[in-house]
């Protein structure tokens, strides 16, 4: 058994690696990730990627803001300390809803973004996983798990015919690591 | 993306041939991964020097307090809330172009959204300084803040729109960091990847270790889509809510129901004029023609009409309100604002705003670059003078003609002002030697659809019909980065 980790596929077009994926796919390779530099739209359905359900996240967050809004000016307007202004009512709806349109914003961007964050393992210093380093550049990068699939000179191949410029092996799974 | 054509007759977003994957990243971090040539040093020295004299006039302030600044019992707000809702109102184009033009799909602001974002957050921090140093006691800043009596204080007056402001601003100004920060991590990648030893190392922890992989993108456009779909409120709430600091008084030219709208549509306008200063020069300093073509100044220049015209309409509105609400005091305000001792800054704000703006119906005008920077430093002198006239002009004759006065600022009202100017400009200058000022990865999604090189091969296939070509070749004579001649046997 060779200490091969990770066959990478690196291609220099962003359709030539979709048409990489397909004929992984429909020889029986199975993918362990795609690295690109920018989004690829239609992939995830490609990869069988299940829809992101950040935005669920959003509206909690947004609707939780809302609310802490809502329960901090009734709290210190309505019950803790009335002030009278000319006689008029301490419940005074309307004038609330500025600030509880601001927090409904605030929390549900900094609530989704920090799960955004938290999800995909995103906070500063965190050390980079990188299989390909111009895979933030120019390349578009099919990564093979080389354990599961035996058949290294089949996939090799297979990106090839595809139109990977290059394939590559790797004996560590990040070569980012020092 | 890729995989299908765009229509001919949409003209390209990104120019030249020979442009690859690699050449934009490459184009893009040049100014990041080079050392900075001599106009960057010398913008940076005399940006500093005006930065140095904003920390000088601010220090005073703090020191002397705001007696240091030309107010008066009568005039008891005049340089210092002007010049915050003047960086305010810049502050909203960025937003309004990642935002909201995101949102709309108008592929036309990849290349512009980063540094438009940047100026944003940069002017927000003119802005923020402004309310910090206009209170008289800094230290005591936090106080707007709800905090329980034992502080010394009631709980703020949650029926005021400064509490609102105070909210509203300090939104803003984080969702629109993270919102930029976020569109950032991709491209911080970029840098580290290609970097090597401690420049490495640095970007490495700032890009979050961000891998690019297909989980990470996936959600990176969701969340990208939700922060603009809640941004697009927000930064209309923004302006929305600085304006009710006025609305909201009983002061004869403020007390006025137009001036949520109006003032969106004056903060978006002096935003994309500003947008249009800075880009132009950037442009042409960094090399991205390409990126930023004619096309991109075309369309700012549109949006600058559109917004002009409606402010226009709101100086307008305003004054025969003022005549048919038949409101004496009203009338006399609007009188006194343009024939009254401060006529002069009423007539330039209108000359500015309103007039010039509308040269832009031209098309020789509209696509010169020189008109276009010189009209973009235009609007935002009319800008500022907008909101000089509005606060001054409607404050220095109040009730009582014994107390009516003049406001004449000190040096230091005009040092914190053309202070907060170099402030700005530091900040803008650092931004595009540290951070990439266009997004790359956004960009990169253009190449194989919208780029000229992409249509060029769409004709060259021969394909498209000939009249749709025709036009599409007759658009591209108004783009400077495109040689004509490589049209000329089609």
């Amino acid at each position: 058994m060779s200490d091969i980790k990770y066959i990478l596929g690196s291609f220099g077009d962003p359709d030539e690696m979709m048409h990489g994926i397909e004929k992984l796919q429909e020889n029986g390779v199975s993918i362990y990730d795609v690295y690109t530099p920018m989004p690829i739209h239609g992939i995830e359905a490609k990869l069988g990627i299940k829809r992101s359900r950040i935005d669920i996240a959003a509206f909690c967050f947004g609707i939780t803001g809302t609310c802490a809004a809502f329960a901090l000016i009734y709290f210190c307007a309505v019950i803790d300390w009335k002030v009278n202004i000319g006689g008029k009512p301490s419940f005074a709806l309307p004038d609330f809803i500025p600030i509880m349109f601001e927090l409904t914003v605030l929390f549900c961007a900094f609530g989704m973004v920090l799960t955004y964050y938290a999800s995909t393992h995103l906070f500063p210093g965190r050390a980079p996983r990188v299989m390909d380093l111009r895979a933030t550049d120019d390349r578009f990068v099919i990564a093979v798990d080389a354990k599961d699939n035996a058949a290294h000179t089949v996939i090799d191949g297979l990106l090839k015919d595809a139109g990977a410029l290059e394939v590559k092996y790797n004996e560590r799974k990040y070569i980012s690591y020092e | 993306m890729s995989g299908h054509n765009e229509s001919i007759l949409r003209e390209p977003l990104i120019t030249g041939d020979n442009i690859t994957y690699a050449k934009i990243t490459d184009d893009i971090l040049g100014p990041v991964e080079n050392k900075p040539n001599k106009a960057w040093w010398i913008g940076f020295i005399v940006s500093a020097l005006g930065a140095l004299l904003w920390v000088v006039a601010v220090s005073y302030t703090f020191w002397n307090g705001i007696g240091a600044w030309g107010l008066n019992k009568t005039v008891g707000w005049a340089w210092d809330i002007t010049g915050f809702v003047w960086w305010v109102g810049i502050g909203h184009a960025g937003t309004l172009i990642s935002a909201v033009l995101l949102l709309f799909r108008q592929n036309w602001r990849n290349s512009i959204n980063r540094s438009a974002e940047a100026m944003t957050i940069f002017a927000v921090i003119c802005a923020a300084t402004y309310v910090v140093s206009h209170m008289g006691r800094p230290w005591l800043a936090y106080w707007v803040l709800p905090l329980p009596n034992q502080f010394g204080s009631l709980w703020v007056n949650f029926n005021s729109p400064l509490v609102w402001d105070m909210f509203a601003i300090s939104t803003y100004f984080s969702v629109s960091l993270l919102f930029w920060y976020t569109g950032l991590l991709p491209d911080i990648a970029t840098i580290r990847d290609r970097a090597v030893g401690t420049r490495r190392k640095i970007y490495s922890i700032f890009s979050f270790g961000w891998s690019g992989s297909v989980k990470t993108w996936q959600r990176f456009e969701a969340v990208s889509l939700i922060l603009a779909g809640i941004s697009t409120p927000l930064v209309l709430s923004v302006h929305t809510i600085v304006s009710m600091d006025f609305a909201t008084s009983v002061i004869p030219g403020w007390h006025t129901t137009i001036f949520p709208p109006y003032f969106v549509a004056g903060a978006i306008f002096s935003g994309f004029a500003m947008v249009l200063t800075l880009l132009l020069v950037a442009r042409k300093v960094l090399g991205l023609e390409n990126y930023i073509t004619m096309f991109h100044i075309e369309s700012m220049n549109k949006i600058i009409i559109l917004t002009g015209s409606i402010v226009g309409v709101a100086y307008l509105t305003e004054f025969f309100i003022a005549w048919y609400s038949g409101s004496e005091y009203e009338q006399y305000a609007f009188i006194n604002r343009s024939t009254g001792p401060y006529w002069w800054s009423y007539w330039m704000m209108m000359t500015c705003n309103v007039i010039s703006p509308q040269l832009l119906w031209f098309k020789k005008i509209r696509l010169s670059i020189k008109a276009t920077w010189i009209l973009s430093i235009v609007v935002n002198v009319g800008m500022w003078f907008e909101r000089f006239v509005i606060i001054v002009t409607s404050l220095h004759r109040d009730y009582i003609p014994s107390s009516w006065a003049m406001f004449y600022p000190t040096w230091v009202d005009v040092s914190v002002f053309v202070g907060s100017i170099g402030l700005f400009f530091t900040l803008f200058l650092l931004f595009l030697r540290v951070l990439p000022s266009i997004a790359i990865a956004e960009v990169k999604l253009l190449l194989k659809s919208a780029s000229e090189q992409a249509k060029m091969k769409q004709i060259k296939d021969g394909h498209e019909n000939k009249e749709y070509v025709a036009e599409y070749v007759e658009s591209l004579q108004k783009f400077d980065s495109v040689k004509q001649e490589d049209y000329a046997k089609i």
